[in-house]
């Protein structure tokens, strides 16, 4: 597999190149901030030496690239300096609460695939029929509300009016579970408490399917978009000329070679997902990095704003680096080709 | 003479679309016996290769078009048949032979992959091995020695004479009665294409395979079918043995067509008369009055 | 022109969202005679009548401090369709043009253009405004800067995309020989290229953007109160869910009908002008 090899070495230092580019974009933004930071991390009740005390550990009196320098360096040995929100390093809040975020994000994704890409096969084998109408409409529906208005609509319905899931939470307080991963859906299999698990995903159902409803309608419409798009090839005429199925046909002849275009942004959606998190978050009191991220962009917590966002676009480049291979690997010609695209 | 084993009888073909009614085909009469080679040639758009599709059911289900007339496959009309009866025809006693044969193939599935599905259209629980062993084997017989490399090749890493040669492999695999070839390999390199017309040829004889060739190019229609009908916009305008229609075409479309052909001993490009309307002279059938069906 | 019209009135969808889009529209222009509470869009109290289901003359009901919901919502679209126009208005011409060139000039303009569009692109979109607003004053104005900075690069990406392929074109090449400028050949050979597609992605997020906007004000880092905004009054009702759910249901559905509504008629664009992606 050395053209596997080759790319996934070449994304990476683009990667790289990227996350270093956001690094320098983010502090950019972060140093644009009115007012004094320290004086606003302090509170008006400091003495003007606390003040300059704090400026000098921060290094804010240096030229912006002299602080930048600092910020690399720091970055470069796994430190994000210390949050004046909670005087805790940035690295230890972010461990706290992104995993309750990435467990929601990537249930969503998974529900975005498990029923997005299904739906838009049945929408483009009966293209045009009243199925497809229905999904249309539906998908269409998906991607026109922000997940916050899904999130108030489902917990409406599924939690209040019809109380099948729960208003809140990740979990109920009657299971103490030892975190190991920070996934309760992983912790709780770890620990062998198979009721904590199934309590655990009660709870997610309806904020990983509020913030998963416009990824399925992309993922829907992409598919269906797709393989319409497929349906038009010489091959396909070839499959129906030898009889198979329709069924087979969509699901196997003409979805594959459909979902190569449509993983790409999928990746991307995925992406969103790490930023409307936030909005489901807020609306189940989900324990994430919603109210950490919030709290500090509010207080101008300027290193945890900073850590934040690069947490978050590493996650998201890491996906997309895993959505590159998953695309050789389905696609013959990037994973064989010795020249890589 | 025997049934035939296509019968085609005054065939119409029309699609409904936004702006009314148009006929494609005004009723054409076409019949192949029991490996049989004959040749359908017109120009694009002349109707020959609805026809083909009609043959193998692919336009009964779609909603806009409306078929008249009657296409017996072995002594059997289509249109009596149920849609999936003319499912369980295709891939197993009619198949069909692309233009493209790159592009028709299925681009992200090994070609070995590919031969196990159309293998498994015949016999539902072939085994890959075993389907691997049978496709080494018709590979062979169009002149594939390291078929092992074939089939574990995706299309796009194959030249096109060599997708060519695997999409004629697979349209025989299951021995079908009727092979429907489309403009084969008018996508490939003349000789290529001459390759791989040559090879088709000593297959189906072997096999004796009763073929429906469908081409716009006279010289390769020559050297193929044994029988020939031309089409002109939706009508058979001239039908007779290869011979007699080449030596003699007595149809003003079928000597325009023949005129249109560039010869390699020179002489310029021939003047074909604007005027297309003797074009649409009767039919010239050379077996009238013999027992043609 | 007259053609696409004819064709989106023709077909029940996308008349659906010209029905829509023309009532956002117009609600949003018309608000001061259409709204029953004109002056309930500021800081208006009246304990009165504060927290009301719907019932005549409030037929959406009342927030916390007595104001008429629907009367809100009319000034809340005006303000996030303003917000829509002015970010497109901003971000198409800057992401377009970085699109046009990086695309024609290809090589090393190419190769940094579109690694800063990169990094714009991989902060997913919402965070990237978030943390911008972060560290402004939470004013309109700098909610449609934050809006802008994240918006422009997908049409870069767009542009460039169309560019890459028309560059190789017949057409592109003939200015070429003959002799045209850089300039004539990106603005007026390439560029009318791209016009169907950036057209049809403009109907789309005119839909987005009030989304965007909605989802930063949410959080609290958009437009501030008294003024009107479907995202924050959604944010302010959650939480006296479910007992008052007039304060939440309505804004909600008035984004999701304004959305929706541009959705759909540059679904049919798509259609109509053939637009890819």
């Amino acid at each position: 597999m050395m053209p596997i090899a080759r790319l996934l070495s070449k994304r990476l230092g683009t990667s790289l190149l990227v996350l270093f580019g956001v690094s320098m974009l983010i502090f950019a933004i972060a140093r644009i901030i009115p007012g004094d930071p320290a004086r606003i991390a302090l509170g008006p009740n400091a003495t003007t030496e606390q003040v300059a005390a704090l400026r000098a550990a921060l290094h804010l009196d240096d030229p912006v690239w002299i602080q930048y320098g600092y910020f690399l360096g720091d970055l470069l040995r796994g430190d994000l300096g210390v949050s004046l929100y909670t005087n805790r390093p940035v690295t230890t809040d972010i461990a706290q609460f992104l995993p309750a975020t990435l467990e929601l994000v990537f249930v969503a994704g998974f529900m975005m695939v498990a029923i997005g890409l299904p739906l838009g096969i049945l929408s483009a084998r009966y293209r045009g029929g009243i199925a497809d109408n229905m999904v249309r409409i539906v998908s269409l529906l998906g991607v026109s509300a922000p997940s916050f208005v899904w999130a108030v609509i489902l917990m409406l319905i599924f939690a209040f009016y019809l109380p099948l899931f729960p208003v809140a939470g990740r979990i109920s307080d009657s299971y103490s579970i030892q975190a190991v991963t920070g996934f309760l859906l992983v912790d709780t299999l770890i620990a062998g408490n198979f009721r904590a698990f199934g309590n655990a995903a009660w709870h997610i159902v309806l904020p990983a399917f509020a913030l998963a409803l416009s990824g399925i309608g992309q993922a829907t419409r992409l598919t269906r978009a797709n393989m319409v798009e497929t349906y038009e090839r010489p091959y396909i005429e070839m499959a129906r000329s030898y009889g198979f199925p329709g069924k087979r046909i969509a699901n196997r002849y003409a979805f594959k070679p459909s979902l190569i275009p449509s993983l790409t942004i999928i990746g991307l959606d995925f992406a969103a997902m790490l930023g409307n998190a936030f909005l489901v978050e807020a609306i189940f009191a989900w324990p994430g990095l919603s109210r950490y991220g919030v709290a500090v962009i509010l207080r101008k917590d300027l290193n945890a704003i900073v850590g934040t966002v690069l947490i978050i676009s590493a996650t998201f480049l890491i996906v997309n680096i895993i959505v590159d291979l998953l695309i050789a690997f389905i696609n013959p010609r990037i994973r064989l080709s010795q020249r890589s695209s | 003479m025997s049934r035939p084993l296509l019968d085609i009888r005054d065939l119409t073909l029309g699609f409904k679309g936004w702006t009314g009614f148009t006929e494609v085909l005004h009723g054409i009469s076409l019949n192949i016996q029991q490996g049989e080679r004959v040749a359908l040639v017109g120009e694009s758009g002349s109707g020959k290769s609805v026809t083909a599709r009609i043959v193998l059911g692919m336009l009964q289900s779609l909603r806009s078009a409306r078929i008249g007339g009657t296409v017996e496959f072995d002594g059997r009309d289509l249109a009596q048949m149920s849609r999936t009866e003319r499912q369980r025809l295709r891939g197993t006693r009619i198949s069909m032979i692309f233009q493209d044969p790159t592009s028709s193939l299925n681009p992200v599935y090994r070609i070995g992959t590919q031969f196990h599905e159309v293998l498994k259209r015949e016999v539902p629980n072939f085994s890959y091995q075993d389907a691997m062993g049978r496709a080494a084997e018709i590979l062979r017989e169009v002149s594939i020695v390291d078929a092992e490399r074939i089939l574990s090749s995706y299309p796009f890493q194959l030249s096109g004479g060599m997708n060519q040669r695997v999409m004629i492999a697979m349209a025989l695999a299951n021995e079908p009665d009727l092979l429907l070839a489309d403009e084969p390999g008018t996508a490939l390199d003349v000789t290529v294409q001459a390759q791989t017309l040559d090879l088709m040829r000593g297959l189906v004889e072997q096999h004796n395979t009763a073929v429906l060739f469908i081409s716009h190019n006279l010289g390769v229609v020559r050297e193929f079918a044994d029988r020939v009908y031309v089409i002109y916009k939706g009508r058979i305008v001239e039908h007779g043995p290869t011979t007699a229609l080449f030596d003699n075409p007595r149809h003003p479309y079928t000597r325009a067509l023949m005129m249109a052909v560039p010869r390699l001993t020179g002489g310029g490009v021939p003047d074909i008369s604007d005027d297309a309307s003797a074009f649409s002279a009767p039919l010239v059938d050379h077996l009238a009055g013999e027992s043609s069906a | 022109m007259k053609r696409t019209i004819s064709i989106l009135i023709a077909n029940p969808l996308s008349l659906l969202g010209v029905v829509l889009v023309a009532t956002v529209v117009l609600s949003a222009l018309f608000a001061d005679f259409i709204a029953p509470f004109p002056e309930h869009r500021g800081a208006v109290v009246d304990f009165a009548n504060f927290n009301k289901a719907p019932e005549w003359p409030y037929i959406m009901g009342t927030d916390l401090v007595g104001r008429d919901i629907f009367s809100r919502i009319l000034y809340a679209y005006r303000i996030s369709l303003i917000l829509g126009v002015v970010v497109l208005a901003i971000a198409v011409p800057i992401g377009v043009t970085v699109g046009l060139v990086a695309g024609y000039f290809g090589g090393w303009t190419e190769y940094v253009l579109m690694r800063i569009t990169d990094i714009f692109l991989s902060i997913p979109p919402l965070v990237l405004a978030m943390s911008i607003m972060g560290v402004l004053e939470p004013t309109l104005a700098n909610g449609m800067l934050a809006v802008t900075v994240m918006w422009w690069p997908w049409y870069t990406r767009l542009v460039y995309n169309i560019t890459r392929s028309e560059r190789e074109e017949g057409y592109v090449l003939a200015a070429e020989v003959i002799g045209a400028s850089p300039l004539h050949v990106i603005f007026r050979e390439i560029l009318p290229n791209c016009v169907p597609a950036v057209v049809t992605k403009m109907t789309l997020d005119l839909g987005f953007v009030i989304l965007i906007a909605s989802s930063l004000s949410f959080l609290g880092l958009g437009v501030q109160p008294p003024t009107p905004d479907l995202g924050s009054m959604v944010a302010d009702g959650a939480k006296y869910l479910p007992d008052s759910w007039w304060l939440t249901v309505f804004p909600g559905l008035a984004i999701l009908v304004a959305v929706f509504g541009f959705n759909l008629i540059g679904d049919a664009l798509r259609d109509i002008l053939g637009a890819d992606q």
